[in-house]
């Protein structure tokens, strides 16, 4: 039964990495806009529209 | 010499031009730039500056979207920005050479405008990024400040269409917080501890591992739950304590009270018997309760990012304004203005303080302050109050008294508009709450005292008296109204009704009497009934009066010139234009002179009758009068239905209107018999009119647009503002609607009454799970198993039973309606 106590503690390591990152993106304002994102990643930027 | 050439009405286009920057029919005169239609110089403008910059990819992404700039824009109008004190306040961060601001551009609407705003940096290599949040339509611009001064960046926006919008409001160094974050925190924190006690519980719902020797691990899993649910308690459940303790102090009792009691005595037990170890404890359903509370929660305060309800009069106010020191012009912030200062006013600007004129005419429009649509003459020497916005040619001011004195300001710290309306015990859940959690407390109390006096087992007795209050926790009816509120809300923006808060709809569920104001609410702001009496007009006069209009910023000119929708206007042919103030206008078109205005400007005879009625605009060509325009204020064509459905609903109508009582014949049959019509009311009368029918024990729901219903609005039990422009004004409000969506009002209250009765049936149902706990918990048989199933699968019912339910409401009222209005 050992290797549970082994289990225990890697899971919840594995549990407090998500809810690091998700307090990471928190903080990152990732929530703070949740709609221009979206549209941004349609929008090419880099085609030059040389019609001259 | 022949006027011949300017005669040419073969030049006038025929067919349809759209404007290929704006999108909007070209309704003047039609400019050719490089193969495409423009309507104006100023989309041609912005076109050729797109193009310079090879942003023209602009026009294929949403097609013709973009924004004709400000006509009244001139040059120097941001040179205040440069002020250290006020650039200052406007930077969110400088390290001296790389400068950040974060501003609002209510112009923005579509994704075209992200794709442009966010390559700024084309058009000025000075701005190294700009970040666009469309929701809140604001731009975090970061710039060279060496190479590029902050009134060059507002500059810029202007230019391409988009505005910043500066008020005082940005100097007052109010920063917006960042309490959603501290939310999603405390939302992200109760969930990792939920799911995690819940995993290491898992041993104890299957009673593993009771029969084997390892007794330590038990123990290890108990120290972890414990160790989980601290965070929970300390951190997450912050809120209810707070809420509680400070409804204690205030000596009521809301919903976080016995909802902190049961959290208490859950975790008190818990440690009870994970120290005696008699036991595994509650800790994962105290954990879940509180995760589910604070998702509801989350979810009913989700805010509207860019509709603001709390608008006082700082942020109607420019920042500066311009000021002429001998002969001189520059820019003063407003707050420095000191008596004597001379102000310079253009076209469309406020004024902001009150002040002597010194020009010879002004046309000064008070609606924004009065409610009167009409825009009033005043003469040299008379004194203008603040708030009132100059219509036509730059007039200059002598500054009468500062801005913090001027009567506009005095008006709003009038003690009406700082009024907090009372909101704690009015809550539909709040109400239940007090015999619920006094009902609740009684079979808890008896369950104990039965426990312990008659069947003499103390143990048994706290396990059920703890157990009792966790089953019966209030937080099921704190579920059902908050998803039920916060998924109205949902519904109502996606309708483009936006109530403050959940406590705005539960308001609004007990209206019964609606108080409309005339102006710009039942009105069409921007149009009118227009009829012309006379001889009958040929399509070249039309296009004389057409143009001749065009010229003018008069408010009649503008809707004389919409109501000739399909005459073109040409520019080129008129020559000569001369416009006097108050009295009207007069033009060359070729060889003949046209005049319009008032009577005795063109040359007509004073005709009294009805001129109270409407106003009349006469038009004479070659010193021969035509005839006149008169023009009516047009009211919503909806208006009838949108009436008779509030009527039919049991809600009385009443109309008060600070203009003149024009149109009383024919409002009054649709207002019904009980209906209340009163006109020329002060904002002062319109407040004490509201508190009457509050005194009669009405619940009154006030429907307004400016600043003169704000006290009448903040009176009522629901001011409700109504805007044509959510990000425009608004005042001080409890909703905002959108002036189309108006007649959807009957359609908004009847959802908030069905909102009520959802909140009323999930209740009942969570009433039916509370039961079925309670039988187990009063004769102490509440294992933590059976808690951790009821908990969630009737927080999970509640969930969706009240998002189906008020989703099909939303569907049968305003659906319903909104076909009904499309027909008639």
């Amino acid at each position: 039964m050992s290797a549970l106590y082994l289990l225990i503690l890697a899971s919840l390591l594995v549990a407090l990495g998500f809810l690091g990152a998700f307090i990471w993106s928190v903080r990152k304002g990732h929530y703070d806009d949740d709609y221009t994102p979206s549209v941004r990643i349609l929008l090419d930027d880099t085609e030059k529209s040389s019609t001259n | 010499m022949t006027m011949s050439i300017l005669t040419a009405p073969e030049a006038i286009p025929d067919t349809k031009h759209v404007c290929y920057h704006c999108g909007e029919d070209c309704r003047d005169e039609v400019l050719h730039a490089d193969d495409h239609d423009f309507c104006c110089d100023g989309c041609v403008t912005v076109y050729s500056l797109l193009k310079e910059s090879d942003l023209c990819q602009y026009y294929a992404i949403e097609a013709a979207q973009g924004i004709s700039p400000d006509p009244t824009f001139y040059k120097g109008k941001y040179d205040h920005l440069d002020q250290p004190d006020v650039s200052g306040k406007m930077i969110e961060f400088t390290d001296g050479r790389l400068t950040t601001v974060y501003w609002y551009l209510p112009k923005m609407h579509c994704s075209s405008c992200i794709w442009l705003l966010e390559h700024l940096y084309r058009l000025n290599p000075a701005v190294r990024s700009s970040v666009v949040n469309f929701p809140e339509k604001k731009a975090r611009i970061t710039f060279n400040a060496g190479a590029l001064r902050l009134s060059d960046l507002a500059a810029l926006l202007t230019r391409i269409g988009y505005e910043p919008y500066l008020s005082m409001d940005d100097l007052s160094g109010k920063k917006a917080g960042k309490w959603n974050r501290t939310r999603l925190y405390k939302i992200g924190i109760a969930g990792f501890a939920f799911g995690n006690i819940m995993m290491l519980s898992f041993p104890e719902y299957f009673h593993l591992g009771q029969n084997t020797s390892d007794q330590n691990l038990r123990t290890l899993f108990g120290v972890l739950n414990l160790a989980l649910s601290m965070p929970v308690l300390l951190y997450c459940a912050g809120d209810f304590y707070k809420s509680a303790w400070s409804a204690l102090k205030g000596r009521y009792l809301n919903i976080d009270a016995p909802i902190a009691l049961a959290l208490s005595c859950v975790f008190l037990i818990s440690i009870y018997q994970l120290a005696t170890q008699t036991g595994p404890g509650y800790l994962d359903s105290f954990a879940g309760a509180v995760f589910f509370m604070l998702v509801g929660r989350y979810f009913q305060d989700k805010t509207y990012a860019g509709v603001s309800f709390d608008r006082d009069y700082k942020s109607y106010f420019p920042i500066a304004i311009s000021v002429l020191n001998d002969g001189a012009e520059t820019r003063k912030p407003i707050t420095e203005l000191r008596k004597n200062d001379r102000m310079l006013v253009r076209n469309e600007e406020l004024i902001p303080a009150d002040a002597v004129l010194q020009s010879a005419v002004a046309m000064i429009d008070y609606s924004f302050v009065s409610g009167e649509s009409q825009a009033v003459e005043r003469r040299k020497g008379d004194t203008i109050y603040a708030g009132g916005k100059q219509k036509g040619a730059a007039i200059e001011l002598e500054v009468l008294r500062e801005v913090s004195q001027s009567y506009l300001t005095q008006l709003w710290n009038n003690e009406a508009f700082t009024r907090e309306k009372d909101d704690a015990n009015k809550s539909l859940a709040s109400r239940i709450n007090r015999y619920f959690s006094l009902t609740v407390l009684g079979i808890a109390v008896i369950t104990f005292a039965i426990w312990f006096w008659v069947n003499k087992n103390p143990e048994t007795a706290f396990l059920a008296f703890t157990t009792t209050l966790l089953v019966a926790c209030p937080c099921a009816l704190l579920l059902s109204s908050t998803f039920t509120n916060g998924n109205l809300l949902s519904v109502f923006s996606r309708n483009r009704f936006y109530p403050k808060n959940a406590h705005s709809i539960e308001r609004l569920a007990q209206i019964d009497a609606v108080v409309f104001d005339k102006t710009g609410t039942i009105t069409l702001p921007d149009d009118a009934e227009i009829d012309f009496t006379g001889e009958s007009l040929t399509r070249e006069e039309l296009m004389m009066i057409k143009t001749l209009v065009g010229q003018s910023s008069h408010p009649l000119s503008r809707l004389i010139a919409k109501h000739l929708t399909d005459i073109p206007a040409s520019r080129r042919v008129l020559t000569g234009f001369s416009e006097t103030s108050g009295k009207g206008m007069a033009a060359q078109w070729g060889a003949r002179m046209v005049k319009i205005g008032s009577p005795g400007w063109v040359g007509a005879a004073r005709d009294n009758a009805g001129h109270q009625q409407s106003s009349r605009v006469y038009v004479a060509v070659d010193d021969v009068v035509k005839g006149y325009f008169t023009i009516r204020s047009k009211y919503r064509p909806e208006l009838p239905e949108t009436l008779a459905a509030l009527h039919q609903a049991g809600i009385r109508t009443y109309l008060l209107s600070g203009d003149r009582p024009t149109d009383r014949d024919l409002l009054a049959p649709l207002f019904g018999q009980h209906a209340l019509l009163l006109f020329d009311q002060k904002p002062g009368q319109k407040l004490d009119f509201v508190r009457g029918l509050q005194s009669e024990g009405r619940h009154v729901l006030m429907v307004g647009d400016g600043l003169n219903d704000a006290g009448a609005l903040r009176q009522s039990d629901v001011g409700l503002a109504v805007s044509d422009d959510i990000n425009n004004f608004s005042p001080s409000c409890d909703a905002i609607v959108e002036g189309n969506q108006l007649s959807l009002l009957p359609g908004y209250i009847a959802l908030a009454r069905s909102g009520q009765r959802i909140i009323r049936q999930s209740f009942a149902i969570s009433l039916i799970y509370n039961i079925l706990g309670l039988s187990f918990a009063v004769t102490g048989h509440l294992s933590p198993v059976i808690a951790a199933i009821l908990m969630p699968v009737s927080s999970i019912t509640i969930v969706a039973f009240t998002t189906l339910a008020s989703n099909a409401a939303a569907r049968r009222h305003l659906k319903k309606l909104t076909n009904v209005i499309k027909r008639a």
